[in-house]
């Protein structure tokens, strides 16, 4: 077969062979992955998503830390159990500000896309530190430590410029008050503007009022720790997006 | 990242010094002979993968053990024995360190004798061994320091994989190296595939590790790209990591290691070409079967499932390729339990790429996505396939590299063999069971039209399962220790691997020798 034939330039010539291997396996990922960038309905039109505050980010930096994506999902699917065990299915604009991504492949846990405020804070503080004192036939390691470690933020308005220049929207003021908006979200009692000031802040963002919670999350007031900044992160999960204003039969929303 | 930082610098001192005692003693050796194979470092190849192999088995039982019996192995001040923290650790030792040195031994291996020439570059593939065992070490210190990307089989984070980068860069030139001083015309099937796992590793890895590091002094960094588009990258590599390292790597051994331990020509010329190009095209663009029914547009779910089930073809291609080699010497399964062990990877390799294809339609998926049968389906794949077929490979290069005549006992080989076969098989009908019970229990309606079980529900069903996946993964990792043992003893040239017991038969890895 004159085919056959051809393939021994291949077999004769490495650089060949070398550019055909690189020309055959680029194509798959090229036709795939470049449109997501470019075509405007991959990401759906939503009210409400704004940038995590940085204790939410710092919480989420713990989570992707202590590998929890390794057995919770964060992405209901549209089939009708899910629907009806997690809450509305995963939106693309959910996850719009994440990087990386947290969508998990594996639920030897419940999927968490809608855990935000679906459970107080204490559960969550007795759930982690003891996960069987709340669940017995839990299989989830405790996550006790977190609770006494303190939560380190030096350099969190870095990684609210790095995630800026990734396209998360960060405002120069967020950057600039980073530390200060960390503390004050964490700790109730503590100085008031700072707080009317992070709310302001991030609810402008967000559009609408109500997303930023403040609290002492872990329940103890002395410090700020890991533990904090990870209730905070679970309790404002999958609670940004305006279900209300959200048109799922819209055209513009089929993808 | 400062403890990685202290790593670095002890071990570029240590090689430095290293290098320097090693080349002030080398009297009349000359470390470049062109008249002989670099054979040293295939055996230093091969005991590491021996050691990378039992490590990650390790670890696997413990996190096996750990869903089985949470109350006995989570220690609550011992954050980094963690389930979220080891489970990383185990897939990356077996796949990267177990697997990756399997893959660079052999193809090492493999592309001297098939050019007729020795390894190019001089100390360059020395440099590409140590530097991929110090990512590995980088890696899986990290892991347990809670430095990772969460981006699964791609968890290092920015300096562990610029620093993969040169090193792959390295083992790419270094293999092209060789293949362009050969003294065989024809670039040997193998070669291809060895070739196509370099080359699209290299794009995979760069491209999915695009991140920006938050200060140069810090381990994290953030992703380049978020959300939908981080997940289908994501996933684009992360299936390949499957297609390109655990597949044409593994592909590659296959074609080498077959044909010469049952002395028969490759059983069809004409179909390598053909399962292999539509392999290599097919399989990148099964990414998106991974995000069915996610928030991934559908276009992509339907061509990343259409191709999935296209991928079925070529993979069957090279296990009907591998199997027919046989023709002519079927005899040899039966005497020979190193053939067995190959033959029965392409049977898990047959099995798991029907699988796979079958788990990528949309509806099938619904049930089996997020469940164990996904865990099930990657074992069958990794412990059968990739496993087996790494297995045959050192058992045969171990006999071909230190020259013995024969393996040390092959009735060891046979409890290996059987040991491991029956672990798989416990490990995979109980993660089936228990992904399917799951999968059906999380959509059971009560005839009230309310969900019947509570998600802890489907959890404690699973226990019994998970017990019997950990006996699969102990009988597994003990067969991993009887073969070293097997090894050692075979490299010692104890038993039947003593000198003067048979003429050899093997190829004699010294001096220069026809190719294939």
């Amino acid at each position: 077969m004159g085919l056959m034939k051809k393939h021994e330039t291949l077999e004769r010539h490495s650089l060949a062979l070398t550019l055909g291997i690189l020309v055959t396996v680029a194509i798959g990922g090229i036709v795939e992955i470049a449109p997501l960038f470019y075509l405007e309905n991959t990401i759906e039109k939503v009210e409400g998503m704004r940038p995590y505050t940085p204790l939410e980010l710092a919480g989420r930096n713990v989570y992707i830390r202590e590998g929890c994506y390794v057995c919770h999902s964060q992405m209901v699917r549209p089939l009708r159990d899910e629907v009806e065990r997690y809450g509305h299915y995963s939106l693309a604009a959910e996850s719009m500000y994440d990087h990386p991504f947290q969508w998990g492949s594996k639920r030897t846990g419940p999927d968490l896309a809608r855990v935000g405020g679906k459970y107080s804070d204490a559960w969550h503080v007795d759930h982690l530190k003891d996960p069987q004192s709340m669940v017995p036939e839990s299989v989830m390691p405790p996550y006790a430590f977190l609770a006494d470690n303190k939560l380190h933020y030096e350099t969190i308005g870095d990684h609210l410029k790095a995630l800026r220049f990734e396209g998360v929207p960060y405002t120069d003021e967020m950057i600039e008050n980073a530390k200060a908006d960390l503390i004050a979200q964490a700790d109730p009692d503590a100085d008031y503007d700072a707080q009317d000031a992070l709310v302001a802040r991030y609810e402008e963002a967000a559009g609408r009022e109500g997303s930023v919670r403040i609290a002492d999350y872990d329940g103890n007031p002395d410090k700020v720790t890991e533990l904090d900044a990870l209730v905070a992160y679970l309790q404002m999960v999958g609670t940004l997006v305006d279900f209300s204003t959200y048109e799922a039969d819209d055209l513009d929303n089929r993808r | 990242m400062g403890a990685h930082a202290w790593i670095f610098l002890i071990l570029t001192i240590v090689g430095l010094l290293a290098t320097a005692l090693w080349a002030g003693s080398l009297g009349g050796r000359n470390p470049f002979d062109q008249t002989v194979y670099e054979d040293t470092i295939v055996k230093f190849g091969v005991t590491a993968s021996m050691f990378w192999g039992i490590a990650g088995f390790l670890v696997g039982v413990i996190i096996a053990l750990q869903l089985a019996f949470p109350n006995i192995m989570y220690f609550e001040q011992l954050g980094w024995t963690n389930f979220g923290r080891l489970r990383p650790l185990h897939t990356s030792a077996v796949i990267f360190a177990f697997g990756g040195n399997v893959l660079l031994a052999t193809s090492f291996y493999v592309v001297q004798r098939t050019c007729r020439t020795r390894l190019a570059g001089g100390l360059w593939p020395w440099f590409v061994f140590w530097g991929y065992n110090l990512f590995i070490v980088i890696a899986g210190t990290g892991y347990l320091m809670g430095v990772t990307q969460s981006k699964e089989y791609a968890e290092p984070e920015w300096y562990a994989d610029l620093w993969l980068t040169i090193v792959w860069v390295a083992y790419l030139l270094v293999f092209l190296g060789t293949i362009w001083k050969r003294k065989e015309p024809h670039i040997y099937v193998a070669n291809w595939f060895y070739l196509s796992f370099i080359v699209t590793i290299a794009m995979l890895h760069i491209v999915n590790n695009l991140t920006l590091p938050v200060t140069l002094t810090g381990s994290k960094s953030y992703q380049l790209f978020g959300g939908v588009q981080d997940a289908l990258t994501q996933w684009w590599y992360g299936h390949n990591a499957v297609g390109f390292f655990l597949t044409t790597g593994f592909l590659a051994i296959m074609y080498y290691f077959i044909p010469k331990r049952v002395q028969r020509p490759v059983y069809s010329y004409r179909l390598s070409i053909v399962h292999f190009w539509s392999l290599i095209f097919i399989y990148i663009w099964a990414g998106p079967h991974h995000l069915h029914y996610t928030a991934l547009p559908q276009w992509a779910q339907t061509l990343g499932m259409t191709f999935s089930v296209m991928l079925w073809m070529p993979s069957w291609g090279g296990m009907i390729n591998g199997v027919m080699t046989l023709s002519g010497a079927w005899d040899r399964l039966r005497t020979d339990p190193v053939v067995r062990m190959m033959v029965v990877a392409l049977a898990f390799y047959g099995m798991s790429t029907f699988e796979g294809p079958l788990m990528s339609v949309r509806a099938v998926n619904a049930l089996s996505h997020y469940t164990e049968w996904g865990i099930a389906h990657v074992h069958s794949g990794s412990m059968g396939w990739v496993g087996f077929i790494s297995f045959g490979a050192l058992y045969c290069s171990t006999q071909w590299l230190w020259k013995r005549p024969a393996l040390y006992s092959l009735r060891l080989v046979e409890w290996h063999f059987w040991l491991a076969t029956i672990g798989i098989l416990f490990y995979i009908v109980a993660l089936y069971f228990a992904g399917i019970l799951e999968g059906l229990m999380w959509r059971a309606y009560n005839e009230y039209g309310f969900l019947e079980y509570s998600f802890i529900e489907t959890v404690e069903a699973k226990h019994i399962s998970y017990v019997i996946r950990a006996v699969g993964g102990s009988l597994y990792l003990t067969g991993a220790l009887i073969m070293a043992y097997n090894l050692v003893r075979t490299a010692l040239g104890h038993g039947a691997a003593a000198e003067g017991t048979r003429p050899v038969e093997a190829p004699a890895a010294a001096t220069l020798q026809p190719a294939e």
